[in-house]
């Protein structure tokens, strides 16, 4: 990467690192109506370098759209939207490609399918769900990502739509360290053999690292409990205070994490429900048309199975802790060559694999597998349904629950009623309250539209609150500026982590609560 | 920029809220067609901060009807600016954030004033703040939070019955990201906490002891921390490190490679020694422009009462899935900043010169060099040289006599105090009681010394 584009993508470049980033200038970006919404969403993208981007949109530049679009301004009255959002989107980066075509999207999938699968990804945005559902069966058919947002009034939704979406860097937040202080290896073990915990001289004592204090008080333990390591609220209590009185002063801050730390050692063996359920899959039972995630999860579960002992492959990295440098050093040079050796027997899995299946066995990089074996723990399958299953077989029982929940019920008013609104323009060619004149009639109409929907999906006698009703009336389709930015933005956020393999997407219907600010995710 | 031009048909959509009544509305909402109009028009906004979060912050005020805003910044636009900042160019790079920010903005959304200040938050004295009547931050540190929190809760008074007087309420919005992650809040001070009351939820920077850096290092950011801290001035005797210069950073690189290689410690690279050296906080485009329009959003609803607010606190996080979360935190009831006051007595005879020594010794204050102002009159100032002479006179007075013989008032303390071992700026509100003087009657005010 050139120096220049090194500094100016310093910031991000250490979230999702050159890989992320060059997976980034490779996508095409397709965008469905450029109102703020779909603009905002796009800027962020541009400014992060997204490799190019089309801009589609039939309509012209009206007095309005200076009310709530940035990237207009009154030069742009009376020409082409699609053509002064992109002209403004280009001016922001010219890295990347930014395009237009003056064509309502609409037409587009009625009469243009095939001009979608050009796209990495499409951007639908302000859609009526009735082009939604054919949009959204086209790209399912062409493997092309489908992001959906929507702003309206104080409310909005984000929803991604695609088969499936694999992730090996998921990068949580907060992760156990995978120390096997609970299973230490004959290496390891043998290390912290070499260390005398009662050793005299205070220096030596306050820098031996917590990962072999715990390894050998654990092991005295083990000795005079049968075997076994401590596991009831008791055994642990008594086990940390096994730790404590090791210590030769209380300002030792080994000890302290030591202290800290010794839940570990109470870790259950074996893999997370989570990482069963992965290998556990269907699609890791692999053939030729297998993906090279489910061929690596394939191995995995043979590694599990066999060398791994029912452990995924070591991560290899400890965090930092109270200790000379040797003692760190060593212990690092242990669990790295522990890592490296599962990620050999890893790597021996994969290409027997790829033979079996009569591909080419050096067709997955050693990289790949190295990243693979040390993202192993985080893996992630995200799954979609597509649109059309979610509006006639909605996930009954959870949305039941949340219409009566607190923190929910707006949120599920709010999912409700943006599908009521878009019946209501099918039926009646105009939002409801869009209009000061037709408000009260509006309201009783959109009233019956809401209770209609919540019959067809099951719910029957329930109701939205009037008030909710009221204000969605009172919105009158408004696509307010701050509400598209956030909507955009959440939009963009969810392309980077689509694009970048990196961190887990939405899974859900993205709710915006703009009233007080309780957005919920929906299951589908 | 000729408004004119422009209908208030460009306002359709801000209308739809601001013109109709509503069923989930702020008590003192008052629909009208001429609340949009009224908004730009006699609504002074401060934006504070014009980087990642000023930037989206100016284009949505701008664009939720706003038409008077001022945004106040001391920074120059760098490169690393770009992926997010999007109202600078490469060009722009070195000039002032606000002004540029304040510019373009102007540019693209006709009939909206801007005005930037090209300065720090503390030049600016206490009174430029009142101008406002509402103040929304986009930070990245701590003390100018901390700082801009007390100003806008010096100006709040309390009744006799200790319940905050609403003409003297400053309402902020703040906002900060980090990576993936981001939090939105409003604080009515003398209502919901101030920045002070939840000084917890931002936990103070973690730094590796010295023993650790000059003794047992372990990691690559150890290495580069010994280089800055400590090998720099061992060489460079006299010589301030700047981190801004790029010959001073590469020196810090190439000694913290040394010392990895000595001690068998990988992983030092430039781009790590610029993060840890500048502690620089990952951004990103998305998450400042979610993190912002949440801002501006309540922005709009707080002045305008168009609907429910935020109550009082949200928190983001797009790392897994999409997390958002709005907490109700609690005033901190004896908080220093936007309590009523901390109480002090004092003899009708004590001089200013006494008082402000008393400051330093104060066990719940300890300011050193403070300026002392009373009714917005400054009694005390140690600074610009031309006011310190000025009002060096005062010094002598009794206070009672400076403050008109009343007989008790709040005074405003600026003046510097010691906060982890760093010196920050701070602002305290104290209520001066006179002893003996007829009119005090009420002894039991909260905060007492």
């Amino acid at each position: 990467m050139a120096t220049e584009a090194k500094t100016k993508y310093d910031r991000q470049l250490r979230i999702w690192g050159e890989q992320g980033q060059s997976a980034l200038e490779k996508a095409s970006i397709c965008l469905l109506n450029c109102g703020p919404t779909g603009s905002e969403a796009l800027k962020n993208l541009v400014l992060g370098g997204i490799g190019s981007v089309t801009v589609v949109d039939g309509s012209k530049v009206e007095a309005f759209d200076l009310g709530n679009n940035f990237m207009l301004d009154q030069e742009s009255l009376g020409q082409s939207k699609a053509k002064c959002v992109s002209a403004f989107l280009q001016e922001l980066n010219d890295a990347v490609k930014a395009k237009f075509v003056e064509e309502s999207p609409e037409t587009l999938i009625e009469t243009k399918p095939s001009f979608f699968t050009q796209f990495t990804l499409v951007i639908a945005t302000q859609l009526l769900d009735r082009y939604l559902l054919k949009l959204d069966k086209i790209c399912w058919q062409a493997n092309v990502i489908l992001v959906v947002a929507r702003s309206y009034g104080l409310t909005g939704l984000v929803r991604i739509s695609m088969k499936e979406h694999d992730v090996i860097e998921s990068k949580p937040d907060h992760f156990l360290d995978d120390l096997r202080l609970h299973n230490p290896w004959p290496e390891l073990k043998e290390y912290a053999h070499t260390f005398d915990l009662n050793v005299k001289t205070p220096v030596v004592h306050k820098h031996i690292p917590y990962i072999v204090i715990l390894i050998n008080i654990a092991e005295e333990w083990a000795n005079t409990h049968g075997g076994s390591l401590p596991s009831t609220r008791q055994e642990k209590r008594d086990f940390k205070d096994q730790v404590k009185a090791h210590m030769l002063n209380l300002d030792e801050e080994n000890y302290k994490e030591a202290m800290d730390a010794s839940f570990k050692v109470s870790a259950p063996r074996g893999i997370s429900s989570h990482l069963l359920q992965i290998i556990n899959d269907s699609a890791a039972e692999v053939d030729s048309t297998s993906s090279d995630f489910w061929v690596l999860v394939a191995a995995l579960k043979e590694f599990i199975e066999n060398e791994g002992d029912g452990e995924p492959p070591l991560e290899g990295s400890i965090p930092d802790m109270t200790s000379l440098t040797d003692y760190y050093i060593n212990l690092q040079k242990i669990y790295q060559a522990k890592a490296e050796s599962d990620c050999l027997a890893m790597e021996q899995r994969v290409r027997n694999i790829l033979k079996r299946i009569g591909r080419d066995p050096e067709s997955i990089s050693k990289a790949s597998i190295k990243n693979f074996c040390k993202n192993a723990r985080k893996l992630f399958v995200c799954r979609y349904r597509q649109l059309e299953d979610e509006y006639n077989t909605p996930v009954l029982p959870e949305l039941q629950k949340y219409l009566t929940d607190e923190d929910y019920s707006f949120a599920v008013g709010f999912y409700i009623l943006l599908r009521a609104v878009d019946r209501f323009a099918a039926n009646y060619n105009r939002f409801p309250g869009m209009f000061d004149g037709d408000m009260d009639e509006d309201i009783s109409w959109l009233k019956t539209i809401a209770v209609g929907i919540l019959n067809d999906l099951g719910f029957h006698g329930s109701t939205i609150p009037e008030d909710l009703i009221n204000e969605m009336c009172r919105f009158g389709g408004a696509e307010l500026h701050a509400v598209a930015a956030l909507i955009g933005g959440i939009a963009s956020q969810e392309v980077i982590k689509l694009v970048t393999k990196q961190f887990v997407p939405l899974t859900g219907t993205f709710i915006f609560n703009g009233i007080d600010q309780k957005s919920q995710v929906l299951p589908f | 920029m000729a408004d004119e031009a422009l209908p208030e048909i460009r306002w359709r959509d801000v209308n739809k809220l601001l013109a109709r009544p509503g069923n989930i509305v702020a008590p003192t909402f008052a629909h009208s067609p001429q609340l949009r109009d009224d908004l730009g028009k006699y609504v002074r906004v401060l934006v504070v901060g014009a980087g990642g979060l000023g930037c989206e912050l100016l284009k949505d005020l701008a664009l939720m009807g706003f038409q008077n805003i001022d945004v106040i910044d001391m920074d120059t636009i760098e490169v690393s600016n770009l992926n997010r900042q999007f109202l600078f160019r490469l060009q722009d790079v070195g000039k002032s954030k606000a002004e540029v920010a304040a510019k373009r903005v102007m540019q693209r959304v006709s009939g909206v004033t801007i005005v930037p200040h090209f300065c720090r938050i503390e030049d600016k004295d206490i009174e430029f703040y009142n101008n406002f009547q509402i103040i929304v931050l986009g930070l990245d540190s701590i003390e100018a939070r901390s700082y801009i929190n007390s100003v806008a809760c010096s100006f709040l008074e309390y009744d006799d019955n200790d319940n905050p007087i609403e003409e003297t309420v400053k309402p902020m919005v703040d906002g900060g990201t980090e990576g993936f992650k981001g939090h939105a809040r409003v604080i009515m001070p003398g209502t919901t906490p101030c920045f002070e009351c939840t000084i917890w939820l931002f936990p103070p920077q973690v730094k590796f002891p010295l023993c650790t850096l000059a003794e047992t290092p372990r990691t690559a950011a150890h290495c580069i921390e010994y280089a800055h801290l400590i090998r720099w001035d061992e060489v460079h005797s006299g010589k301030a490190f700047d981190a801004d210069n790029p010959e001073h950073m590469q020196w810090v690189y190439s000694e913290a490679v040394k010392r990895a290689d000595l001690f068998g410690i990988t992983g030092v690279t430039y781009s790590l020694t610029q993060g840890v050296v500048k502690n620089i906080i990952p951004a990103i485009a998305s998450t400042n422009a979610i993190i912002s329009a949440a801002c501006a959003l309540e922005t709009f609803k707080l002045v305008s009462g168009c609907s429910k607010t935020l109550s009082n606190y949200l928190t983001y996080n797009g790392l897994d899935g999409i997390h958002i979360k709005a907490t109700d935190f609690v005033r901190e009831k004896d908080c220093l900043v936007c309590g009523p006051g901390t109480l002090i007595e004092l003899e009708t005879s004590v001089t200013l010169l006494q008082f402000i020594e008393s400051l330093a010794e104060h066990p719940k204050l300890l300011i050193s060099k403070p300026s002392i102002t009373y009714r917005g009159n400054n009694l005390y100032m140690q600074a610009p040289p031309i006011l310190e002479e000025m009002t060096r006179s005062n010094l002598r007075l009794p206070l009672f006599n400076l403050m008109d013989k009343v007989p008790k008032g709040t005074v405003h303390v600026s003046g510097s105090t010691d906060k982890d071992g760093k010196r920050t700026s701070c602002l305290r509100k104290l209520r001066v009681v006179f002893k003996g003087v007829d009119g005090i009657v009420d002894m039991d005010v909260a905060g007492g010394s």
